[in-house]
């Protein structure tokens, strides 16, 4: 070229047009009603916002967290920046004291799976359950000092969720007192391990133990499965990356295949059952309730993050659309400094719609997963004095609101993204990438079906209890307390005879109530008296699960605004008021949304279903202007949000444009392939301009 | 290092536990009701797909078409890639003598937007229908032969939908007889254009146009804005690539402002509206109800694409369904060789619940595009003879069919994709990718929320219009007929008495126009003596257009069925028959969906929706045999799909791991970065005890 192609493009020097986005934001937050940072430190307490704080700190210094690339790196680059954050971040931990919480925090912010996590977050816990004094010695101490790097690996090829159908094979060889994995067809490949691919040199593996010629199902072994000395593969270990995905690109999920690959006996995490040395004989694990309390407090973890999953999109769809103006709505032409300007879109109902439940979600979700994390530690303490008789209920009603709320998380994400417009689709709205990664939570810890199918089994042996009058009523079950209501008046009807009247929180409960208890009375009528299999009703299987978590989430929001001591104080009444906007939000829109079932159950009437469409209406009118407040109280970064649209101070179009100036494409000014396959069709004839025949 | 690092691994030569997945595959088609070809054969007329087997061949054995490294390219190579095939068309469509047509298919089976697919999306057409002969002379002929590369620059950084919002002007300087080109704000610049951002030379840029001191608003300018001798962006204008993307990252969306850039007079395309040389004087364009009839037409192509779009995504689903085994249904244990197998997933009620009413929607929107298209002749016709009858009916019903359909098919994608279970999540499904390109559908030829007002405007006009007795029917016209049948009889009642009489064509029209017509009457009643406002009802009003837009869908499907003489013979019946079945489960399912709106108008009491969806149910359980006949059907080929999961031949498992081999990590042992970030920890303790290294 006969010119300096690197230069790269920089947008001129213009503000965009007015009002700026600055000042549209701050007014919207002129007119919230409430104290931000007091909602803020009710949620998070004040100790864990000031440890985050400091945590953002370091790391918007650290060149090993910067958020800068993420859009634009391609899959090797992202792992390689996803290692030195996992290098860093052991540094940091060192040099700046931190504890759990800390690095939970820096994790949290830095917002993206890495190649380690798996190492922390399922080699680490597995390693601490579940072996003997002496495992914990050779594995876990080192696991600990990064000396082996980890991961779990447990699905394979072509088993999922059916732990029970895993192909692999651990055998044990009393002659030589070994076990001999062996990966006998294509389909028993270990696949989607994250962490496996590239980076852990040890693994988990999930492996059917066979001694004595029985084969035992899926046991745990720890297998080492690259050199401690330079990482290559060891031999008779096929082990890779499997490609790329959908979202996670910054994990190496990996397979490996195992070829009469021999380990050592201790490498068989024996702290539950044993295989004796030499006899090869077998002792069984204890049947343990207990790991079910695990599960629950899992889940309940999980319920928070959909909190913060709610909270991250919603912050960035509600504050874009408070700047984003289309239109001018005819009826109500907004104004600024006495001229009309175009109508900001949060100030269409049907944006409105959209958005403000989503809002709602994120509080109820938060207050869900509070009382989860209550009654878990209430059974810890309860099992422990040989108690089991809150479990069943926790359980299931964990599994269905694992299932309900990370469905709810990835459909709100989505929308929020949509809600966006055409930015929407740009990587730098930051939602994008965030959809992409949030999705797996629909699948992993189980999938989302076949766990809507654990809490239906649990409701219909208690509506069988309950009609044999073998249910004691408590005040931890909700459960029998709903379906014993509906039992004792199965053709209740909503008493509401105006709009207002769904504000009524016994309204709302006895309504919820009722039509979860409805769907489960026809579904055992179903099976019970009609014969249908299991199977033929899988559809209103899902849907009863749904309706008692929906129960769930309704009323620990409500149950919480009245019975919470710090916001019964005078002070908080702003922030009560408004909480309680969002209940009856949360509620009423879920109501409209699932609307056939409440009246199919005959609880609700047609004239009322419109009286309570207009409520929502009404509702989304009452809560618009805190809208932006709401979303403040999150209390998410810049750093965290990383997106154009979201940032705090409304400056989406100087972000937009700055992030589009560090494309790469941007740093040339003519594009690889023009000489190639533009040049020849524009300049036909023409030489080029190092002459064509200087070529000859 | 002490070895050779550049060792790709290979998985070794292991089979898939059995039953293989063409074994199933096989046992899946050996239970189809119906021949497989004909159906396709009815679809798509023979020669299309004799056409459609023609290209394939030629393509799949073009480097530059093929798709081995579509999942693993970096957003560069895409771009370079999509070059590559941009101007191999180019050369192919010369060799092979290919019209139009062939052409169309070569970019429909390669599947991918690239930098010049607006140079003949966009570019061309406004080119063509918009410029005097001088003009075509200019820019048309270069821009047919490619001698300029153009694009269609009209949204801004901060204005979308609102064209009047645009910011961008073009001021008319009478003493040099130019405009000048101008972005006044950050706002301004132009944003998304596809191909702008690093592929072409010129432009078709709206601009408001001000003459004389009069801002006359948005009109067309064709612009070059690279130079044709090294495609250097030219000097007054910032033109650029806007980033990643969701999805089309294989396309180079584009930026650009002008700084007082001037264009000369035959820059603005005139063939509707001029600006006069020298005084700037300006002529307004006629008033041209046309272009609405242009529209239908894209609209009908669009439903009809929706088509192919839930066409690939079930084709995939429901293959991979029938290969993916997990746990044992106790009650009914399926069996191979006398040997209980883990049950197929798609034969749990759940899956197919999940994916056979959308093989069902991808043959109703078959059955409503083609229809679509059919008005769109007798409408243009019409139109010719000044006859505007049909017009208004068909535009609002293609406003909100595109936007019902599209929004169909990216939930549906999204849906099929999960249904894949994990794998779904691997872009060896070919499911993400083409989730994530599909999705500006339901953005772009007009955002589909706007789309339902357009839509429900007509509506209520019409709804009025029955009321007033202003309103004449027409076998054209099925908005008059079911409003006046609504207004003749508003507290009709469903008369189904056990779930098999939900098998009936008169039943289910009546519940879809009773139902529609109910909410528009609703929202007439809102708004028109209540005083609600247009703002406040926006929700209802999303929804009557869908609820007119689903009977619509529904009435195309059954009525065709009903009536096409080329179904009629007899050996079409096996396929009439589970085409029936399967607009009764679109039909019934859909209505299932809406459950409420259905019982909220009084049509359907709470033990009619039990039968309904007993009677769904059963549906399933009829066309679950089909399932894989149904899709093969669709007659998509392997290169097209581009999936592991959704393959022909059934080989997933075996393709699952040949994908992986290909990926890039894969080529070495041991990855990059593992000296600077691993090699630290593990060797940490060596180190200490390692003096020799010191």
């Amino acid at each position: 070229m006969s010119f300096n192609n690197n230069v790269a493009t920089k947008f001129p020097k213009l503000a965009p047009k007015g009002p700026s986005g600055e000042l549209l934001l701050a007014s919207e937050r002129a007119k919230g009603s409430f104290d931000v940072n007091e909602l803020s430190k009710f949620m998070y307490t004040d100790d864990w916002l000031q440890r985050m704080y400091k945590v953002l700190e370091v790391l918007e210094n650290e060149p090993a967290f910067d958020k800068s690339d993420r859009y634009y790196l391609s899959r090797e680059d992202k792992l390689a920046s996803s290692l030195w954050k996992d290098n860093r971040i052991v540094e940091l931990v060192r040099e700046q004291n931190w504890d759990k919480t800390d690095t939970q925090i820096a994790d949290l912010l830095y917002d993206q799976s890495t190649p380690f996590t798996l190492h922390y977050n399922m080699f680490i816990p597995t390693l601490m359950n579940q072996t003997t004094a002496e495992q914990k010695k050779l594995f876990l101490a080192p696991a600990l000092s990064h000396r082996i790097i980890g991961c779990y690996a447990q699905t394979e090829l072509g088993h999922g969720s059916n732990v029970q159908g895993l192909e692999t094979t651990a055998t044990y060889i009393p002659e030589t007192n070994e076990f001999e994995l062996h990966s006998p067809t294509l389909t028993s490949s270990k696949w989607w391990a994250g962490g496996l691919g590239k980076a852990a040199n040890y693994a988990i593996v999930m492996a059917r133990l066979i001694t004595d010629g029985k084969d035992l199902g899926p046991h745990p072994f720890v297998v080492q499965i690259r050199s401690l000395d330079d990482h290559r593969p060891m031999d008779g270990v096929t082990v890779g990356d499997i490609g790329p995905k959908f979202g996670f690109n910054s994990v190496d999920n990996g397979f490996v295949m195992f070829d009469h690959y021999r380990i050592p006996h201790v490498s068989f995490l024996a702290k539950y059952s044993q295989v004796e040395k030499s006899t090869g004989e077998y002792s069984k694990p204890p049947n343990s309730k207990l790991s079910y309390g695990t599960m629950v407090f899992v889940r309940a973890n999980i319920v928070m993050g959909v909190r913060l999953a709610l909270a991250k999109a919603t912050t960035i769809a509600i504050r874009y659309s408070a700047v984003r103006q289309q239109f001018v709505d005819a009826a109500n032409p907004k104004k600024w400094d006495n001229k009309v300007i175009e109508t900001p879109v949060l100030d269409y109902t049907m944006q409105q719609y959209r958005l403000l439940p989503a809002v709602a979600a994120a509080y109820a979700c938060f207050f869900t997963g509070r009382e989860m994390l209550r009654l878990y530690n209430l059974n810890q303490e309860a099992m422990q004095n040989g108690n089991f008789s809150l479990l069943a209920d926790l359980h299931a009603s964990s599994s269905g609101l694992k299932s309900l709320t990370t469905t709810m998380a990835i459909d709100s994400i989505e929308d929020c993204r949509r809600a966006c417009g055409g930015h929407g689709y740009s990587s730098f709205s930051g939602l994008g990438q965030f959809y992409q990664d949030y999705l797996p939570n629909v699948t992993w810890e189980g999938d989302n079906y076949i766990l809507t199918q654990q809490t239906a089994r649990y409701l219909l042996k208690t509506f069988r209890n309950v009609v044999a009058g073998k249910a004691e009523a408590s005040e931890y079950n909700q459960t029998i307390t709903y379906l014993t209501q509906y039992l004792e008046n199965p053709k209740a009807k909503c008493p509401a005879t105006k709009p207002e009247d769904f504000a009524n929180p016994e309204l709302i409960l006895s309504a919820f109530g009722f039509r979860a208890a409805y769907g489960i009375a026809q579904v055992a009528e179903q099976i019970d008296r009609h014969g249908r299999s299991w199977n033929s009703m899988l559809v209103e299987i899902s849907r009863i699960s749904k309706a008692h978590c929906q129960f769930m989430l309704v009323r620990n929001f409500i149950v919480a605004l009245q019975n919470d001591d710090h916001l019964a104080k005078a002070e908080n009444r702003p922030m009560l008021n408004v909480l309680r906007k969002l209940a009856s939000l949360f509620a009423l829109h879920t109501m409209e949304k699932e609307l056939s079932e409440f009246l199919v159950a005959g609880y609700l009437s047609s004239e009322q279903s419109a009286m309570l469409k207009q409520q929502v209406i009404s509702l989304l009118e009452q809560v618009r202007p805190d809208a932006v407040s709401l979303v403040d109280a999150f209390a998410l970064p810049d750093y965290f949000l990383h997106s154009a649209l979201g940032r705090y101070d409304g400056k989406v179009y100087e972000a937009m444009t700055e992030m589009a100036e560090r494309e790469p494409l941007n740093q040339t000014l003519v594009v690889n392939g023009y000489d190639q396959f533009i040049k020849p069709l524009t300049n036909p004839t023409k030489p080029s301009a190092d002459g064509v025949a200087a070529k000859l | 290092m002490s070895f050779n690092n550049n060792v790709a691994t290979k998985f070794p030569n292991l089979k898939p536990r059995g039953p293989g997945g063409e074994a199933l595959l096989n046992a899946e088609r050996a239970k189809t009701s119906f021949d497989i070809k004909e159906l396709s054969k009815f679809m798509y007329t023979e020669e299309w797909l004799i056409k459609m087997n023609n290209v394939l061949q030629v393509i799949s054995n073009e480097p530059a078409f093929d798709k081995s490294n579509r999942y693993y390219q970096s957003r560069t190579d895409k771009i370079a890639t999509g070059l590559w095939k941009d101007k191999r068309m180019i050369e192919l469509a010369r060799e092979h003598m290919w019209d139009e047509q062939d052409t169309r298919l070569a970019n429909f089976l390669y599947d991918q937007s690239t930098p010049f697919s607006l140079h003949y999306g966009m570019f061309i057409p406004t080119l063509m229908s918009q410029t005097t002969n001088e003009q075509k002379k200019l820019f048309l002929e270069p821009a047919l032969k490619h001698k300029i590369i153009g694009c269609y620059a009209q949204t801004e950084l901060g204005h979308g939908s609102n064209v009047q919002g645009l910011e961008t002007t073009a001021t008319y300087i009478p003493e040099t007889n130019e405009f000048e080109i101008h972005s006044p704000t950050l706002t301004a610049s132009k944003w998304w254009i596809g191909g702008l951002g690093k592929a072409a030379n010129h432009a078709i840029v709206m601009a408001r146009l001000i003459t004389d001191g009069k801002d006359l608003g948005p009109h067309p300018f064709c612009v070059q804005i690279r130079s044709l001798e090294d495609h250097r962006p030219l000097h007054g204008i910032t033109v650029g690539d806007i980033g990643p993307k969701f999805g089309f990252n294989a396309t180079d969306n584009g930026f650009i402002m002008f700084d007082h850039y001037r264009v000369p007079h035959v820059s603005f395309l005139a063939k509707y509206s001029q600006v006069k040389p020298s005084t700037g004087e300006y002529s307004k364009p006629p008033n041209a109800k046309l272009s609405y009839g242009t529209m239908v037409y894209v609209r009908a192509n669009i439903v009809m694409g929706v088509r192919y779009a839930l066409a690939k995504a079930t084709t995939i689903a429901i293959r991979y369904s029938t290969i993916r085994q997990q746990f044992v249904d106790a009650a009914n244990p399926k069996k191979w060789d006398n040997q209980v197998i883990e049950t197929p997933v798609l034969d749990y009620t759940m899956q197919q619940y999940r994916l056979l009413p959308i093989v069902a929607s991808a043959y109703a929107c078959f059955f409503t595009g083609r229809e679509m298209l059919r008005l769109y002749d007798l409408n243009q016709e019409a139109m010719q003879q000044g006859n505007f009858n049909l017009l208004a009916d068909l535009h609002a019903s293609s406003s909100g069919l595109k936007s019902l359909t599209t929004t169909m098919a990216v939930e549906s994608i999204e849906e099929c994709r999960r249904a894949c279970g994990g794998h779904g999540y691997s872009n060896f499904s070919g499911l993400g990718q083409f989730y994530q390109d599909y999705l500006p559908n339901v953005t772009w030829e007009g955002d589909n929320y706007i789309l339902t007002q357009q839509t429900a405007r007509y509506l209520l006009k019409t709804f009025r219009n029955v009321v007033a007795g202003k309103a004449e029917p027409s076998e054209y016209n099925q908005t008059i007929t079911y409003l006046t049948q609504y207004l003749e009889n508003p507290t009709s009642k469903c008369p189904a008495t056990k779930p098999t009489d939900f098998l009936n064509p008169e039943l289910i029209l009546s519940a879809f126009g009773f139902r529609a017509a109910f909410g528009i009457a609703k929202l007439a009643e809102q708004i028109d003596r209540h005083g609600r406002t247009w703002n406040s009802m926006l929700v209802e009003i999303s929804r009557i257009s869908k609820a007119h837009c689903q009977f619509m869908l529904v009435r195309n499907f059954v009525v065709t069925l009903q009536n096409d003489p080329s179904l009629s013979t007899p050996q079409f019946k096996p396929i009439v028959n589970v085409l029936k079945t399967l607009a009764y489960l679109f039909a019934l399912h859909t209505m299932e969906k809406e459950l409420s709106e259905f019982l909220l108008s009084g049509y359907l009491s709470p033990e009619q929706s039990a039968m309904l969806k007993e009677q769904v149910i059963s549906l399933l359980e009829q066309v679950r045999p089909q399932a894989v006949g149904l899709v093969d059907a669709f007659a998509l080929p392997d290169y097209y799909l581009h999936s592991a999961l959704g393959r022909y031949d059934g080989r997933v498992y075996e393709s699952m791991t040949k994908m992986a081999e290909a990926e890039p990590l894969n080529h070495t042992l041991v990855v990059d970065g593992y000296e600077e970030y691993i090699k630290p920890f593990i060797h940490q303790n060596k180190d200490k005890t390692a003096p020799s290294k010191l």
